[in-house]
């Protein structure tokens, strides 16, 4: 019987891949599901095995089958490791992932798995939280902050009991890094989360995902259940979100998980500190645990073998929005942005030039291609005004309004917003009117300022009196950047802090879409 | 004195233990507790860091972004309020840079806040409003076309204060003050981001909501979401006077804000040893009887009972109160009068009344209404530790470990109490419950009880006795403690009785009703938790076992060594304001101040020696002993201050007739009480809020009570009881209330260091205040108890004579509803009756559905001793066989209660009565025979007046 290879994957499955993998079977194939290999532009993707090599077609449907086996299919990509996308890729995290049929502990064991969750049991707590700090590792969620540093915190707190908290709320738009893995190669994270037990004195462990990952939700229920006689006495269970962005931050998923309404909360304490239920906590990203294996598996050394300057080993990069080669591309650090979006994405899948990439997800900076020469580092990244946050990609040609983007920006804020401090709950909805403004300023037909109290005494009154407020395009633009800094600089988390990012970055480098250059500015609103 | 609101430091102290930690601010350099955080300091340094969602007695938040700061070699700007200090922190609270960033969060604040500050009821004491001036914004450049939570209907459900969600600035304090302040829980925001709003939970307003009106809320929010109504009927108050609450034993200090001579608001005052800056809906807002059309402002008089009443001059009553005592003295002999003394009142009245007594009617007929609450108290923990007070302070309970609750009701009854209770509980400490029904604290949220002993009513000592028996018999016992502090022989005598099989929690199972293995538990808990306090009320004392149930509690804490340190002790929640001072205060026929027996002739001739006058050396009669010589035609006249013995003391008729048989009965209240209707003489009292004078609360704490008003009745009760006496020749001449301190003091031991000065001086002082305790003595027992070695008494279970039968086959048992104070003369003058305007008959559903009787339906309740009725409520808060009721209004309840009594003090048997339930069609012919003639007996003959 043949044997074949079809992702599992939920975007593989939008793709058909479902419909493909019951059209193998029905033909006798013998099909494995696995993880996605991760390049979408080859899905759905079956894999054939034959003469123990795997010979990759795609994107294929239904009606392919035959053409398939038979070896004639136009689709056929040979050996889907050795396509340039793969080949150039150093799959730390995701070497497995596409592979193996990601609940078969049998697939697991044979790819390398459990080597690091064995390697960190024979060593003492603080040798394995000197392993992670000596790899660099550092927080894959966005605030890069060192893990080994976070896990010596804990290691180092007195308490009766400490847990592994797993961030799986990703919420940002055009990142996918953790879903791949929690329905790829689900071992993979369950194993990082028994190290860092292990490190920390940890007993018990959760992973928050977010509701909108139903697969990732069963995969990793399931593959706990398997694994539960492996990672004992750690126990680990899944916790499901409830839609809100804004539980991807760390705090606020952590009051989520103990029943609460999710809002962030104010640091210090650390959670690292006082976390979940008030006690000493490890939350990571999924992408920092499941790089742990690795590095306690290979050793710390050949992790940070790879990468550039202060940001060691590999990234595994969302490539998304309007471009060729969407998908996830693990490298070290150091790439550059032109490198990722013209060279492995290959520019914009409608053909138009690229006009600006997000990098960061919807709270990163926008880039022109003149930006394209930066380096994927955290610290570069910073220095230009961006983010790499959680490296999600995104690209947008030349038909991008930047205006509308950054409406988008402060928009996306108030609608996630949790409500707690007043730049984020304020600002955001601020932000969208005053850029409302701006785009009305810009439209040939300025639209006229309502006048929202009508009459002599109303037009007396205080300071919001509609003649008061300078409508002008130049007092709109300084009061967006004015109220981009009371959020950048005052708002409690990340989603507040973050967002004049795009919305900065866009005024920045794309002022002609906020209307002509303000001093030249005729005075629309008039 | 000008009205300022209280320092708010934004967060709560560090730990005092915390090491001290040396910083720089804005240039000056300061010391402070490691886990202050800068806010903090700062403000203890005098500056002040703008701030809108920071208080200080909550935890820190971190929303409002104002207080934002500088730190050298730290990036960004940390909120001041969730950074702690640091050693070597330079800190910078007022740049440039700040001042930017502060005026840009106001900004947003401001374009969706209404800006009708000058019609604002908070006007002028708004801190949006003050830190919008401090950070110096005025422009709010957004204009006013965009979105807005303005224009949301206001919530003016609660009778006292008002939400108006378009004025909330969503900061979270009243949330936060509700959850760790009071720990009820009632609020929450709803919604996110933009549309976040705070909500009373799924009801759609307060008073449908499980708020409490603790006011907490009211108190947190820094703006006109939640403002009292009061103020912005009246305006901002112009002045502020610190004075004691004259509701339960807590003793919760006010900030009395007024305007002019008008009260506008009660503010707990965040210096009170005793409330900490909280308050319970009583306090804080149920003192509107004070001007209540009922009070009753002119003497008045009548020649008999049946008469309607005359208005008198103050000369002519008094007067005629001295003459109709010498009267009957001369006719029926000395000891044919007597006087009640009043909790209400403060220690100074009270000291007078029992003194008026001594002195002036020449006898020991002096009793209080301690009689009917806790004078078991006073006598088990006399017998046994050689106190008859509390243990502790309020404060102790931050140590406890294991809190034992025994017959009382804390949430309810000693509300702001019941809080800090709560607090601690959630901070992890262990509770326990002794109670039939199931109160409050046995769930409420985050906090549960380990162990509930819903025992049968009337079996405390069995109860407590097998508690007593699982610490001996299970070797859990201090033996060090108990051979360094306590009598080992008694200890010997006590242990081998408690440890017979016939007092293990096995063989009293059927007898109690509480299951064996929760006895263990609760004891093993109780013995080995760590530190454990007990804290008990008038459903220990109220029974004819109340003084061994006393002692019951005081062998079990000596047994276990939980006594004589903070965070343990023995703790009985005193019901009224000043209980424990008018017990203090030689309110007791036996007893002069500090209790000390009348028989002593060295006591007895230093009260001769200032009073100029033999005292009598026979301890006087009790209430229930005054009324039986009525009824034997031998005591014939009584002086009543502030006590309504007609609708408090038990079976009713009994009273009444007592009453009746008298010559003359003189009432001195605030209003024409049940008692008055049986009155000859009316003496318009005055409120707490019109006179100086001191109150001890259940921990023996005295505070001041200051005058904010003159009272409306012409004088403050210490004048009036100083007429009468010097129309009786007794030549007083107390210019002050301070002066009568002066003379507590100076004869009575454990006050001889009180004055008004000290008071003044320290905000409060607990007893024993001498010179060997110069500032106080907040935990007694220290070093050894006070009567030398501790007493350990055995205390054998002697069922009731009050037994069911086919006849009356449930159990009645009362209490108290937060809402209502006692027999409800003040608070059902008050709004408060929004909550409870009725009382109800708890029943469990078992019984309600044998009787077939639904929720709401009206039921007979009947006894021995009478018969009233009241509608039902059908719950499993009270067990099968069980009823409850509160005695908070005309149902009196006191008609159905028996004569039964404690063996030792005459404490009445209130929480044990048989009884029979049955469905009726209202109120009983009784109740409408008494309201007729209540009616009539309250006539004032108007003409007469003029």
């Amino acid at each position: 019987m043949t044997r074949v290879f079809i992702s599992r994957d939920m975007a593989s499955v939008a793709l058909g891949a479902d419909a493909l993998a019951q059209a193998f079977a029905q033909a006798g194939c013998d099909v494995v599901r696995t993880g996605s290999r991760g390049l979408f532009s080859i899905e759905p993707l079956v894999e054939v095995e034959s003469a123990g090599e795997r010979i990759g077609y795609g994107p294929v449907g239904v009606g392919d089958v035959e053409n398939v086996l038979d070896g004639t299919h136009p689709n056929r990509l040979g050996n889907v490791a050795a396509l340039p996308f793969f080949a150039s890729q150093q799959r730390f995290t995701f070497a497995r992932c596409g592979i193996t049929d990601p609940l078969s502990l049998d697939d697991y064991a044979a790819h390398g798995g459990w080597a690091g969750l064995n390697a960190a049991r024979a060593m003492t707590p603080q040798q394995v939280v000197d392993a992670v700090k000596m790899s660099g590792l550092r927080g894959r969620g966005g605030a890069g902050f060192p893990t080994g540093i976070k896990w010596q915190t804990v290691l180092d707190a007195q308490a009766d009991e400490k847990f592994i908290v797993c961030n799986a709320d990703e919420g940002d738009s055009g990142t996918f890094a953790d879903r791949m893995l929690m329905e790829g190669d689900p071992y993979c994270l369950i194993e990082g989360m028994a190290i860092a037990a292990h490190a920390a004195g940890a007993g018990h462990g959760y992973i928050y995902i977010r509701s909108e990952y139903p697969f990732a939700v069963d995969i990793m229920r399931a593959a706990i259940v398997k694994a539960a006689h492996i990672i004992a006495p750690f126990t680990l269970e899944v916790r499901a979100g409830a839609g809100a962005y804004v539980c991807g931050e760390e705090t606020a998923l952590l009051d989520s998980i103990e029943g609460k309404r999710g809002q962030v909360r104010a640091k210090p304490p650390l959670p690292a500190i006082e976390g979940l239920f008030g006690k000493p906590t490890v939350i990571n990203n999924v992408l920092s645990l499941a790089a742990v294996p690795f590095i306690m598996a290979q050793g710390g050394e050949a992790y940070a073998a790879v990468g550039f300057g202060r940001s060691r080993g590999t990234m595994p990069v969302q490539l998304a929005g309007n471009i060729k080669n969407g998908g996830l591309y693990e490298i070290g650090f150091g790439i550059t942005l032109g490198e990722l979006v013209n060279d492995i994405g290959g520019g914009t899948a409608s053909g138009r030039p690229v006009r600006a990439v997000q990098v960061g997800g919807p709270l990163g900076a926008y880039f022109p291609p003149h930006m394209f020469h930066v380096p994927f580092d955290y610290e570069a990244f910073a220095q230009v005004g961006g983010l790499i946050g959680h490296a999600g990609v995104t690209v947008f040609d030349d038909t991008v309004d930047m205006a509308h983007m950054a409406r988008f920006a402060m928009e996306f804020c108030a609608v996630e917003s949790c409500g707690k401090c007043t730049p984020c709950r304020i600002g955001s909805v601020r932000g969208v009117e005053v850029i409302d403004k701006l785009m009305a300023a810009r439209a040939p037909l300025a639209a006229a300022v309502p006048d929202a109290l009508p009459g002599r005494l109303a037009a007396t009154l205080y300071s919001r009196a509609p003649d008061r407020i300078d409508t002008s395009a130049k007092a709109q633009h300084d009061l967006l950047r004015d109220l981009c800094d009371t959020m950048k600089f005052g708002s409690l988390c990340a989603l507040g802090g973050f967002t004049p990012y795009p919305v900065l970055s866009a005024l920045e480098h794309f002022p002609e879409d906020f209307g002509a250059p303000p001093t030249s500015m005729p005075e629309a609103a008039e | 004195m000008t009205f300022t609101r209280e320092t708010d430091h934004g967060t709560p102290p560090a730990l005092a233990a915390g090491k001290p930690v040396t910083l720089t601010i804005d240039g000056q350099s300061i010391a402070l507790p490691e886990g202050t955080s800068i806010m903090r300091a700062a403000s203890l340094m005098g500056g002040s860091i703008p701030k809108l969602c920071a208080t200080d007695n909550v935890a820190s938040f971190g929303s409002c972004r104002l207080c934002l700061v500088e730190v050298e070699g730290r990036n960004g700007y940390p909120a001041s309020c969730t950074t702690p200090i640091a050693e070597g922190m330079v800190v910078h609270t007022q740049t440039e840079r700040l001042q930017k960033l502060r005026r840009g969060v106001m900004e947003l604040y401001i374009s969706d806040h209404p800006l009708d500050c000058l019609t604002c009821g908070a006007n002028g004491d708004c801190e949006l409003q003050d830190q919008a001036g401090a950070v110096g914004l005025r422009d709010v450049r957004y204009g006013y076309d965009g979105a807005t939570n303005m224009g949301q209907a206001k919530d003016q459900s609660n009778p006292y204060f008002d939400f108006d969600p378009s004025k909330c600035i969503v900061c979270s304090r009243c949330v936060r003050a509700c959850d760790e302040v009071q720990g009820t829980f009632a609020l929450t925001i709803e919604g996110n981001g933009f549309s976040s709003k705070v909500s009373v939970g799924s009801n759609n307003d307060f008073i449908s909501s499980d708020c409490v009106s603790c006011g907490a809320c009211v108190q947190a929010c820094p703006t006109a979401a939640l403002i009292e109504k009061k103020v912005v009927e009246i305006g901002k108050p112009d002045r502020a006077v610190v004075t004691t609450c004259a509701y339960c034993g807590v003793g919760c200090t006010f900030r009395a804000e007024m305007r002019g001579e008008q009260l506008v608001r009660m503010v707990p005052w965040k210096d009170g040893k005793a409330n900490h800056g909280h308050s319970c809906v009583k306090g804080r807002f149920a003192w509107g009887y004070a001007q209540h059309q009922d009070r009753i402002l002119n003497p008045m008089i009548r020649a008999s009972v049946d008469a309607p009443w005359r208005e008198v001059s103050w000369d002519e009553a008094i007067a005629y109160t001295a003459s109709e005592f010498r009267r009957i003295q001369a006719k029926y002999g000395v000891r044919s009068v007597g006087g009640i003394t009043s909790s209400r009142c403060t220690n100074e009245e009270t000291f007078l009344v029992q003194k008026l007594v001594r002195q002036g009617f020449g006898n020991n007929n002096v009793d209080t209404c301690a009689r009917v609450c806790h004078s078991p108290t006073g006598y088990g923990l006399k017998t046994t530790f050689g106190t008859s007070a509390g243990t502790q302070d309020f404060d102790s309970v931050a140590q406890t470990d294991v809190i034992l609750v025994i017959g009382a009701n804390p949430t309810d009854a000693h509300p702001v109490f019941g809080s800090r209770m709560k607090q601690r509980l959630r901070e992890g400490a262990k509770l326990i419950v002794v109670d039939p029904r199931r109160i409050d604290l046995v769930r409420s949220p985050h906090v549960v009880a380990e162990h509930h002993l819903a025992l049968r009513p009337g079996t405390n000592v069995a109860v407590l006795t097998a508690m007593a028996h699982v610490v001996v018999t299970e070797g859990l016992a201090n033996e060090a403690y108990i051979r360094a502090r306590c009598d080992w022989d008694e200890y010997q005598d006590w242990a081998a009785f408690v440890s017979q099989a016939g007092r293990s929690p096995e063989a009293i199972e059927p007898l109690t009703g509480v299951l064996a293995a929760d006895v263990r538990g609760a004891a093993r808990l109780y013995a080995t938790g760590g530190k454990a306090a007990i804290y008990y009320g008038l459903g220990v004392t109220e029974h004819s076992q109340g003084s061994s149930t006393v002692m019951a509690i005081a062998n079990l804490a000596m047994a276990t060594g939980n006594v004589g340190v903070e965070g343990v002790g023995v703790n009985p929640l005193r019901g009224q304001n000043n209980v424990q001072g008018a017990c203090d205060m030689g309110s007791f026929p036996h007893e002069f101040s500090g209790y000390r027996h009348v028989s002593d002739g060295a006591t007895r001739k230093l009260f001769e020696d200032a009073w100029g006058v033999p005292l009598d050396s026979e301890p006087g009669l009790r209430i229930p002993n005054m009324l039986d010589a009525a009824t034997d035609g031998v005591f014939k006249g009584i002086f009543i201050q502030g006590e309504d013995i007609l609708q408090s003391d038990p079976n009713t008729h009994h009273v009444a007739a007592g009453l009746a048989a008298m010559e003359c009965v003189v009432v001195q209240d605030l209003f024409l009480n049940e008692t008055a209707n049986y009155a000859h003489v009316f003496l318009p009292g005055s409120t707490f809020l019109e006179k100086d004078g001191t109150f001890t609360n259940a921990e023996r704490r005295i505070q001041r009570v200051r005058k904010v008003m003159a009272p409306i009745n012409g004088h403050a009760d210490w004048e009036i009881v100083q007429l009468v006496a010097n129309a009786m020749g007794l030549g007083w001449n107390y210019t002050h209330p301070s002066e009568i301190m002066d003379e507590i003091a100076a004869l009575t031991p454990t006050f001889a260091g009180v004055n008004y000065d000290a008071l003044d001086t320290h905000g409060s002082l607990q007893w024993p205040v001498n010179a060997a305790a110069p500032e106080g003595t907040p935990t007694m027992h220290i070093d050894g108890f006070v009567r030398g070695k501790g007493k350990f008494v055995v205390t054998d279970y002697v069922p009731t004579d009050e037994k069911t039968g086919p006849r009356f086959p449930l159990l009645l048992t009362t209490g108290r509803i937060l809402s209502h104070y006692n027999v409800g003369a003040q608070t059902r003058r008050t709004e408060n009756v929004a909550w409870h305007p009725e009382d109800r008959l708890e029943i469990h559903p078992s019984d309600a559905e044998n009787r077939g009787i639904k929720h709401g339906d009206w039921l007979s309740l009947r006894s021995r001793a009478g018969e009233t009725s009241l509608r039902a409520l059908v719950t499993d808060r009270v067990a099968p066989g069980v009823v409850y009721t509160t005695f908070h209004h005309h149902t009196q309840a006191n008609v159905i209660t028996t004569d039964y009594s404690d063996w030792a003090t005459n404490c009445p048997e209130y929480k044990v009565t048989a009884v029979q339930v049955a469905l009726s069609n209202g109120p009983s012919d009784w109740q409408e025979e008494y309201a007729d003639q209540a009616r009539r007996s309250r006539r004032i003959d108007v003409e007469a007046a003029e």
